[in-house]
């Protein structure tokens, strides 16, 4: 089930080098890749000088906020008499996502090395990979690397022989999108309700149990290791020239109407084009793509030309009204209706809201009633201006994105593709029987 | 593929019988083993409500009144924690519990047709009620992770990729 593809010559294999190799699933077998080579050379070093790595790496969150590893890793005070803890978000929750399940299925003890060289760099002993519950087969692949690691002494009280503890262990999540969010991940490891907490104190101060936490995405923690064998300047070297913000490779994982779904790595800064048309096959035969939404659901839609224009990194998706996000690229053919694809997403956020935010709790419910109305041929024109008050009153009013998130599709949805909206309504006009005198 | 971890004992769901602690033996060796792991016992709440569910195929009052005796909380707590998360069934469900992924990635590549397949083939009159005979819930779920593969469905802690209308009949057929 779900074999990855074999790489396209364009893609640039780091991460996803080993997808589809058996024998890297074991212990052994990633031994045998140079597997945990850069766990004992960084327990070997200064905590501060892994960090360092890191920030010159130009590393930046691979979860979707894009915040810089390095820096978020320094804020982590060393000495402070304190438990520190790592947390990795492999909650992977955001449609269109599904990179984090590639790297745990193939190479889990990418992520358990990854894992192991953060704990340490942080100053924690101990972290908790978060896993959705939903993923059974992750799950499992992880908890047998955490076994074989255990037992080979890669982990434990003295790891790899160096005298430090470094626990890894993995915590099931039970069904809920929002424990992808920091805060309410944390909460949910805890054993509480997932909601999300206000924002300060941050992780880094009082985050899982109250104490000093470093919240990090599975890929961003999985590309450590390479970056600590092979150095920053080698990763560096990944993008484009004119953008250094941006470097490294990135996985994207590719759904919807499109030839050849799937996940492929590529070098930050890939023209979007190539990537949609060339390395993923185009549209499905006889079909034409209609919109795209590049980075997870929760970022504003593309019209094509924007998304043609694209270079696939932070920056390069900014420019063209959109974020790279998670890299969860959904494609959308002409043979859709689009209405209905941004009303599916509302309910997604209406479904998954954790409902402490008024804003939220009722916004998305009731742009999601607004929307499921318009695709049913019963939407008036005055709905189009009410979706947008309630997105504005949804936007950055609240304690985490979720309602930002709703709002997104929605005012990037009636802002590019309008007529869409306006298409549905005057065919309800038309069947509008006149009021009788 | 299927049903592995199928629900051990729905029958019970009436209380006919007096409750049956989760947690002793080599459950109670396995929890004490995970609370090692946490600075507080609070934190194996989750874990701990997984193996009841596990072990009994839902997790009822008395399930979460034991979870919350073990661990030193009250049930109301524990109640309200089983009730923000969608995996933990409050009240039994069928043999087969089926969960189809209809999110917008796969609703634009024919997941509702996927989920009115499973819906007629089990017999199951609308969404989230059991078949008769017990074997089958049906269920829509809000994105599974895997929408590259659509559809994908799982079926208890079965996680099934690509499935279209004209397999289900014969993925049916292959649970036990």
């Amino acid at each position: 089930m779900g074999y990855p593809h074999k790489p396209h010559d364009r893609e640039t294999l780091v991460l996803s080098k080993h997808f589809g190799d058996r024998e890297a699933i074991t212990l052994d077998g990633w031994k045998k890749r140079g597997g945990y080579t850069a766990l004992q050379k960084a327990l070997g070093m200064e905590p501060a000088e892994i960090v360092n790595i890191v920030k010159d790496s130009g590393l930046r969150g691979r979860g979707g906020a894009g915040f810089p590893t390095g820096v978020k890793w320094s804020f982590m005070k060393p000495g402070d008499g304190k438990p520190h803890y790592l947390c990795c978000n492999a909650d992977e929750s955001e449609p269109g996502t599904f990179k984090d399940r590639e790297i745990m299925r193939w190479t889990p003890h990418a992520l358990v090395e990854g894992c192991a060289i953060g704990a340490y760099a942080i100053g924690a002993e101990t972290a908790y990979i978060y896993i959705r519950g939903e993923f059974t087969e992750p799950i499992a692949r992880m908890e047998a690397a955490l076994k074989e690691a255990y037992a080979a002494g890669i982990l434990g009280k003295n790891a790899m022989g160096s005298g430090k503890t470094v626990n890894v262990y993995v915590h099931r999540g039970a069904g809920a999108y929002i424990c992808g969010e920091e805060t309410a991940l944390m909460n949910s490891i805890e054993g509480r309700r997932g909601n999300p907490r206000i924002k300060p104190p941050f992780p880094a101060v009082a985050g899982l149990f109250a104490q000093p936490t470093t919240i990090n995405n599975v890929e961003t923690l999985a590309a450590v290791p390479h970056i600590l064998n092979n150095g920053a300047d080698w990763y560096k070297k990944f993008g484009r020239p004119d953008n250094p913000k941006s470097t490294g490779t990135k996985l994207f994982s590719v759904c919807g109407n499109i030839a050849r779904p799937g996940n492929y790595e590529v070098t930050l800064g890939f023209p979007f084009k190539d990537f949609l048309y060339d390395v993923c096959g185009g549209p499905l035969p006889g079909r034409k793509f209609r919109a795209i939404i590049p980075g997870g659901i929760s970022v504003p839609i593309q019209t094509m030309d924007e998304a043609e224009a694209s270079l696939m990194d932070y920056e390069g998706f900014m420019a063209q009204g959109t974020m790279l996000g998670s890299g969860g690229v959904i494609v959308v053919d002409d043979a859709q209706n689009l209405v209905k694809v941004i009303a599916r997403a509302a309910r997604f956020f209406a479904h998954e809201s954790c409902a402490q935010c008024t804003q939220c709790r009722e916004g998305t419910a009731w742009t999601t009633r607004i929307l499921e109305r318009i695709v049913a041929g019963e939407g008036t024109t005055e709905d189009l201006d009410t979706l947008l008050d309630i997105a504005d009153n949804m936007t950055g009013k609240t304690i985490c994105v979720l309602s930002d998130s709703c709002a997104t599709p929605v005012i990037s949805g009636i802002k590019k593709f309008r007529a869409d909206f306006e298409a549905l309504i005057k065919k309800t006009k038309a069947v509008q029987v006149p009021a009788v005198a | 593929m299927g049903g592995t971890d199928a629900p051990a004992d729905t029958s019970h769901a009436h209380h006919a019988e007096p409750y049956r602690p989760v947690f002793v033996g080599e459950r109670r060796r396995e929890l004490d083993e995970l609370l090692t792991r946490y600075p507080t016992k609070q934190a194996a709440l989750l874990p701990a409500l997984w193996m009841v569910q596990h072990d009994r195929g839902w997790v009822s009052e008395d399930g979460m009144a034991e979870v919350a005796e073990v661990l030193g909380i009250t049930p109301a707590y524990v109640k309200g924690v089983v009730t923000f998360y969608t995996m933990y069934h409050q009240h039994p469900v069928g043999k087969h519990f089926i969960q189809v992924c209809t999110t917008s990635p796969c609703a634009v590549c024919g997941a509702e047709e996927v989920r009115d397949a499973f819906l007629r083939a089990t017999g199951c009159e609308e969404l989230g009620v059991t078949s008769p005979d017990g074997k089958y819930t049906v269920i829509e779920v809000e994105c599974l992770g895997a929408c590259g593969f659509a559809t994908p469905v799982m079926i208890n802690e079965e996680f099934l990729e690509s499935v279209t209308p004209d397999k289900v009949p014969g993925i049916l057929s292959q649970l036990k």
